[in-house]
C-alpha cells in the first residue's frame, strides 16, 4: 500500500440526506465511495488525490432494483452480483445481466456497483454499452432534488461526466423493450476472466421486412467515452442487411469511432476489431431476422 | 525390484495442511521487538551519473535510517558468478529501478512517502534496451564489447555439410519475450544483526546459501557470523534464486546501521518492476537436411537479453545453447551464443533456464524445415529424432534406453491429432473461427549443467532427534513444488519407517550442510539420491550398533534411534555428492556430457484461432513425458500442469511492455498470465524408465513442461492460419496485424 492512511479521512453517515446535506454544504471537498473497488485500486498505488470520502456503500436507498410494468430502476448501489441474479434484468435486459457477469471476477462483482462504474466514467466501462443499447436513463439526486437525463447525456468526454459537485447517481432507468427484439453483446478483453476490455459492444435492433427499422448499438473503448455510434446506425435504418450495407455501416464506424494506443492495446488492433465485431453483429442480425 | 511403500503414493504434502489452515507464515506474518521498516529509493532513469540527492521537504527526516553505498562495510556487490551486480548503485547507475538509496523507519505506511520525497538529480547518459542495439557496440554499456558470455558448441563439420548437393537450406529467426516470474508472495526478507551474533536473515528465497554468500561479502563477517533462514515461500519459479540475495543484503545493511531489525517487503508493482525476468531471446537458425526429410546440419546462432549486469545470464545462456539441438541426432552442429548486455534491470533464473527459449525456435523451426520438404510435422520429426546410442549435439550418447518416437506417437494418440488434423483441414475453410493442432518434442537435461554439479560438491545429512523422529538435512528449500514432501518419502522409504516419523530440519545455514541451490530440476533427482544415501547409512549405524535388526517396524526403529541417542549423544549421517561414472565435460570445448540425466516429451496442443477478434483459445493440451520414475504422482502431475499454464501464459498472453528498460505495465491487470478460465483441459502422462542415479530413478520434473507448450502453441496456430508466427507473446494484436493484411490483400485480389 502505497498511500498514508492518515492523509485520509473516511466518514459513514448512514442515511442518503445525511450524505446528500454533507455533498451540498462541502461541495467538492467529498468523494463518494461505494464498492470502492476503483478507488482502492487508485489508494493502493498511491495515486489518490481525494482526501476525503464519504461511504454510501450501506445506503439502502441506493440498493435496490424496482419492476414495474414498463420500466425496471436499478439503484446506483447495486452491486454486478445483484444486477446479473435479478430475473427482471435477466428477462428483459440480457446484455446487461451479460456485462454485469463479465465483469472482473466474482469477488468484484460482489462488491462493484453500477454506480461506481458510471461515475468512473472509463471509456472501458462494461455496463455502458448495454446502457446505450437500451436508451436507458440516469437520475441524479442532490440536497436541491433530483434529475433524470438520458445516460447518453451523461458522458461529456474523457473521464467528465454531467454529474455536479454535489450530486450523486441514484439510479439508472431502463425502458422495457418489446419481446421480440434482437440484442448482441460481446467483450473483446485481455483474457476470459479478470479483464479490462479492450473493446466492449452491445446492440439491440428490430427488422421489418427485411430491413433495419430500428437499432442502437453502444460501444465502449474506441473513444474518450463509451460511444453510442449513431453514425452507424443512420446508414443502417431501413437499409437491408446485405454485404454492401454491412460494407457502408463498417466504413460509418471508422468515420466515428477514435480509439487509441495504450497499454492493453493498439488504435489500429481496435478500429480492426471495432469493424469485425460489427460486422459480426449485423450478420446475426440478419440471421435472426431470417429465423423469424 | 522391491515393492515400495512410500515412493510412488500421492502422500499428502509435509506443509499441506498448515497452508491450506492459513497456519503457514511467510515472511510479512513475521516480527521481532524493535523491528522497523525498509523500503528503497530507486534509479528512474536507463543509465548516467547521479549527480545530486535531495532529500525533500514534508518528511521527518532525522527520524530515518538512511544507507548508501558508503555505508557497506564490506564489498558492493551481490556475489554470484561475477562480482559486477553492485548492492546500492555508486554514482552510477545502469538501469532504471536499480537500488541507490535505502532507509528504514518505525511507520511502514511512512515509507512511500520518504521514497518519493528523495529528489535525485541525474546526467543522463545513451543507453541500450535490446539484442539489436547492444550487438551494434555503438553505445558500450558492459565491459569493453556487451557481451556478457559467448559459447561455441561444435559437432562435426558444419560448413562441409552445407556444401552438399541436392540438399535443402531453411533458415528462420525466431524471438521470445520477457516474463514475469509472478509468484503469489511477493519478495521480503528480515534481517537483524548484534555484535555477539553477527547478523540473522530470515527470507522468502530459494538458496540459503546464496543468500548467505552474498551476506559475508557485503558485510565482511566471518562465515559463523552471518546467518540465513529460509520462510515459507511463496512461490519462486526461479525469482528467488538470484535477487533475494541483494534484498537481504540491503535489510542487513539497514538493520547494521540502525541497531533494529528491519523488515523488507516489496509490493507488486515494486516486485514486478525492480527484479528479474525471464531472459528475452533471439534465434536464427539455418538448417541443412536431405530432400528426404534427414537432418544433415544446423547453424544456429542464440542470443540473450541479459540485462545490465551479468547475475546468472553465463549459465543460462549455457543450458540454452545445449539445448539449441532440441531432441534431434545432428550429424554436424554449431551452435554460437552469445548473452548481451543492455540498460534493463537484469534478467535472472526462470524455469527453464534458457531452454525455454532456444527450444521455442528449434520446434517452432522443425515444422517450417518439415513443411520445406514436403512431410507432416510427426514423419520429419519421426526420422530424425535422437535414439538410444546416438550422440546429442555435445556428444553425450544416450546410453538410456529411449523412445522418443513412440512416445510421440503416445501423445498424438491422445490427441486424437490424425483424426483433428484432417478434419480441421476440412472444415477450416468456411469459418472464421479456424482450428489448429500442433506438436513439440523436446529435452530437459536435469540437474546442474556441465561440471557443475561436480563443483556444488552438495552435502546432505539425516539424522535422528532424541524422541526417536527423524530429520533431513539440506538446504534445498520447499517453495510450493514439493521439496519437503519428496525429500521425506525417499529418506522413509530408505529407512523402511512411516512417512510421518520423517521431517525436514528447518532451512537455516547454521542447522543444515549446504546440498546446493533449489534450481536446475535436481532437487529429488541429485538431492534426493544423497538423502537415500545418508539414510542408508543411518539405517547401516543402526543395524552395526546391534540397536535395531532386521525386519523392524517403524517404532522399533524409533527405540532404536533413541537409544543410540541415549548412548551416544547424536545419530546423524551425511552423504557428499559423487559423479555418475563416464560423466565427464569439457568446459573449453563444450562437448561430453552435458547432463547426467534428459527428461523427455511429447506435447500436443489444439487451437482456435478466432478471426473476429483474433484471439487464441487453447482447447485441448496433451503432456506426455518421460521422467524417470515419479516419486509423488500428485506432485509431478501439479508440476506438469502448472508448467504447462505458465508456458501458455508465456506463449499467449504474458508482455512485459517496456519503455527504455522500465516494465509499464507492471500490476497484474496489464500484466496479462492466463486464469483457469483461459486454460484448457490439460492432460498428463507419463512414461517412467527408472534412471539408474537418480532417487528411486528419479530425474528432474520441475522446468520441462515450461519448453514444450509455446511451440506447440505457435505450430497450432501455423495449422490453423497457414501463416508462421516465429515470436512469442503472440498477441491478438500481432495476429490481426498480419491476418488482416493477408485478407485484405486476397479480397483486392479477389476483385480484380
Ligand atoms: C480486479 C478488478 C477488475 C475489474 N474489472 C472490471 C471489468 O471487467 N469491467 C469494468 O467495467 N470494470 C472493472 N473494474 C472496475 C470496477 O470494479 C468497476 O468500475 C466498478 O463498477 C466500480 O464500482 P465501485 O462501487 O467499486 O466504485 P468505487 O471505487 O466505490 O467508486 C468509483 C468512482 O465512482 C464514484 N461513485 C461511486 N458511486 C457513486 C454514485 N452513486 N454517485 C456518484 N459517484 C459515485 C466514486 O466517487 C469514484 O469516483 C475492475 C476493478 C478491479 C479492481
Amino acid at each position: 500500500m502505497r498511500s498514508y492512511p492518515a492523509d485520509y479521512e473516511l466518514i459513514t453517515p448512514g442515511n442518503l440526506d445525511a450524505v446528500l446535506r454533507l455533498l451540498s454544504d462541502e461541495p467538492g471537498r467529498w468523494t463518494a465511495i461505494a464498492g470502492g473497488t476503483e478507488i482502492m485500486v487508485l489508494f493502493g498505488a498511491g495515486k489518490l488525490s481525494a482526501r476525503k470520502l464519504v461511504s454510501i456503500s450501506p445506503l439502502s436507498e441506493l440498493r435496490e432494483i424496482f419492476e414495474d410494468e414498463d420500466w425496471i430502476s436499478i439503484g446506483s448501489g447495486c452491486s454486478f452480483t445483484q444486477i446479473r441474479r435479478h430475473a427482471g434484468v435477466q428477462r428483459h435486459f440480457p446484455l446487461l445481466a451479460k456485462c454485469a457477469s463479465w465483469t472482473g471476477s466474482i469477488a468484484n462483482q460482489n462488491r462493484g456497483t453500477i454506480g461506481g462504474n458510471l461515475a468512473n466514467a472509463s471509456p472501458a466501462a462494461d455496463s455502458s454499452p448495454a446502457l446505450l443499447a437500451y436508451a436507458a436513463e440516469i437520475e441524479l439526486i442532490s440536497a436541491r432534488g433530483t434529475r433524470r437525463i438520458p445516460y447518453e447525456q451523461f458522458h461529456l468526454g474523457y473521464k467528465k461526466i454531467a454529474l455536479a459537485a454535489d450530486e450523486l447517481i441514484r439510479a439508472v432507468y431502463l425502458r422495457k423493450c418489446p419481446a421480440d427484439s434482437f440484442c448482441y453483446a460481446r467483450k473483446v478483453g485481455t483474457r476470459n476472466a479478470q479483464a479490462i476490455s479492450k473493446i466492449c459492444v452491445a446492440a439491440t435492433g428490430k427488422l421489418h421486412q427485411g430491413r433495419v427499422e430500428e437499432i442502437r448499438i453502444g460501444m465502449g473503448s474506441v473513444a474518450p467515452a463509451p460511444l453510442h455510434l449513431v453514425g452507424t446506425e443512420r446508414v443502417l435504418l431501413g437499409a437491408a442487411l446485405n454485404d454492401a450495407t454491412i460494407a457502408e455501416a463498417r466504413k460509418a464506424l471508422l468515420s466515428e469511432v477514435a480509439p487509441i494506443d495504450d497499454i492493453r492495446s493498439t488504435a489500429s488492433y481496435r478500429k480492426l476489431i471495432a469493424g469485425n465485431l460489427l460486422e459480426e453483429l449485423l450478420r446475426e442480425f440478419a440471421a435472426w431476422g431470417d429465423r423469424k | 525390484m522391491q515393492k515400495e511403500r512410500i515412493v510412488g503414493k500421492p502422500v499428502f504434502r509435509k506443509e499441506g495442511i498448515a497452508k491450506v489452515c492459513g497456519a503457514a507464515r511467510y515472511i510479512d506474518d513475521f516480527s521481532l521487538p524493535g523491528m522497523i521498516f525498509g523500503a528503497t529509493v530507486r534509479n528512474a532513469i536507463p543509465r548516467g551519473r547521479v549527480l545530486n540527492i535531495e532529500f525533500g521537504p514534508g518528511i521527518p527526516w532525522d527520524e530515518f535510517t538512511v544507507v548508501t553505498a558508503k555505508d557497506i562495510p564490506g564489498k558492493n556487490y551481490i556475489a554470484l558468478i561475477n562480482q559486477d551486480w553492485p548492492c546500492l548503485a555508486d554514482g552510477f547507475v545502469n538501469h532504471p529501478q536499480e537500488a541507490i538509496l535505502l532507509l528504514a523507519h518505525p511507520d511502514r505506511q511512512l515509507l512511500p512517502l520518504a521514497v518519493a520525497a528523495v529528489r535525485i538529480e541525474y546526467e543522463e547518459l545513451p543507453s541500450v534496451h535490446s539484442i539489436e542495439e547492444s550487438e551494434l557496440q555503438q553505445t558500450i554499456v558492459w565491459g569493453d564489447d556487451n557481451i556478457i558470455k559467448s559459447y561455441v558448441m561444435e559437432k562435426g563439420d558444419v560448413d562441409a555439410a552445407f556444401a552438399l548437393p541436392e540438399i535443402v537450406i531453411v533458415k528462420g529467426e525466431y524471438s521470445t519475450g520477457a516474463q514475469e516470474h509472478l509468484y503469489i508472495e511477493n519478495n521480503g526478507a528480515i534481517a537483524a544483526y548484534s555484535e555477539r551474533d553477527g547478523v540473522t536473515l530470515w527470507g522468502s528465497l530459494q538458496c540459503p546459501f546464496y543468500a548467505h554468500k552474498s551476506l559475508l561479502g557485503v558485510t565482511g563477517l566471518p562465515e559463523d557470523k552471518v546467518r540465513v533462514i529460509q520462510v515459507e515461500t511463496g512461490g519462486a519459479f526461479g525469482g528467488k534464486e538470484d535477487y533475494p540475495s541483494m534484498i537481504a543484503a540491503h535489510a542487513v545493511l539497514l538493520a547494521m546501521k540502525s541497531g533494529h531489525p528491519v523488515k523488507i517487503i516489496y509490493d507488486r508493482m515494486e516486485d514486478m518492476a525492480a527484479t528479474t525476468k525471464r531472459h528475452p531471446s533471439r534465434a536464427r537458425h539455418r538448417t541443412a537436411v536431405t530432400k528426404d526429410g534427414k537432418l544433415l546440419a544446423a547453424d544456429i546462432e542464440f542470443c540473450l537479453d541479459g540485462g545490465a549486469y551479468s547475475t546468472l545470464s553465463s549459465t543460462v545462456l549455457s543450458r540454452g545453447t545445449i539445448h539449441s539441438g532440441g531432441p534431434y541426432y545432428w550429424p554436424n552442429i554449431r551452435v554460437r551464443s552469445k548473452a548481451f548486455a543492455t540498460n534493463t534491470p537484469p534478467h535472472g533464473a526462470f524455469r527453464g533456464f534458457g531452454a525455454p527459449q532456444s527450444l521455442f525456435a528449434t520446434e517452432r523451426h522443425m515444422d517450417r524445415v518439415a513443411k520445406a520438404v514436403g512431410l507432416t510435422p510427426e514423419e520429419f520429426r519421426r526420422r530424425n529424432l535422437l535414439r538410444t546410442g546416438e550422440t546429442t549435439c555435445t556428444g553425450q550418447v544416450i546410453r538410456q534406453q529411449i523412445d522418443l518416437e513412440g512416445w510421440m506417437e503416445s501423445a498424438l494418440d491422445h490427441a486424437g491429432y490424425y483424426e483433428k488434423r484432417a478434419r480441421f483441414d476440412r472444415e477450416n475453410t468456411d469459418s472464421l473461427r479456424k482450428k489448429g493442432i500442433g506438436l513439440a518434442v523436446f529435452l530437459h537435461g536435469a540437474g546442474f549443467t556441465g561440471s557443475g554439479e561436480r563443483y556444488l560438491n552438495s552435502l546432505v545429512g539425516v539424522d535422528a532427534t532424541a524422541e526417536g523422529r527423524v530429520r533431513v538435512l539440506v538446504s534445498s528449500t520447499e517453495f510450493g513444488q514439493g521439496t519437503n514432501t519428496i525429500l521425506c518419502q525417499v529418506a522413509a522409504e530408505t529407512l523402511g519407517i512411516d512417512y510421518e516419523v520423517v521431517e525436514m530440519a528447518p532451512a537455516d545455514t547454521s542447522v543444515v550442510p549446504n546440498s546446493g541451490p533449489t534450481v536446475a530440476s535436481r532437487t529429488t533427482m541429485v538431492v534426493g539420491g544423497l538423502v537415500h544415501s545418508a539414510a542408508l547409512g543411518l539405517k547401516q549405524t543402526l543395524i552395526a550398533s546391534g540397536l535395531l535388526s532386521e525386519p523392524y517396524t517403524s517404532d522399533a526403529f524409533q527405540n532404536a534411534a533413541k537409544s543410540y541417542i541415549a548412548k551416544h549423544g547424536a545419530l546423524c549421517s551425511m552423504s557428499r555428492y559423487q559423479a555418475p561414472p563416464n560423466v565427464y565435460w569439457d568446459d573449453q570445448k563444450y562437448s561430453g556430457e552435458a547432463y547426467a540425466a534428459y527428461s523427455w516429451a511429447a506435447y500436443v496442443a489444439e487451437v482456435t484461432v478466432d478471426l473476429t477478434a483474433y484471439f487464441v483459445t487453447v482447447d485441448d493440451f496433451v503432456a506426455l513425458q518421460e521422467v524417470g520414475r515419479v516419486l509423488n504422482p500428485v506432485l509431478a502431475r501439479g508440476q506438469i500442469e502448472g508448467g504447462v499454464a505458465q508456458g501458455i501464459g508465456y506463449a499467449l498472453y504474458e508482455k512485459v511492455v517496456w519503455d527504455r528498460g522500465l516494465m509499464m505495465n507492471n500490476q497484474m491487470t496489464n500484466y496479462i498470465m492466463p486464469t483457469s478460465q483461459d486454460l484448457p483441459p490439460i492432460r498428463v502422462f507419463f512414461e517412467e524408465i527408472p534412471f539408474e542415479y537418480g532417487a528411486y530413478g528419479a530425474k528432474g520434473i520441475g522446468e520441462l513442461p515450461m519448453d514444450g507448450p509455446a511451440p506447440a502453441i505457435l505450430n497450432a496456430i501455423a495449422h490453423a492460419t497457414g501463416e508462421d508466427f516465429n515470436a512469442i507473446p503472440l498477441l491478438p494484436e500481432d495476429i490481426a496485424e498480419r491476418l488482416a493484411a493477408r485478407t485484405s490483400i486476397a479480397k483486392e485480389m479477389a476483385a480484380v
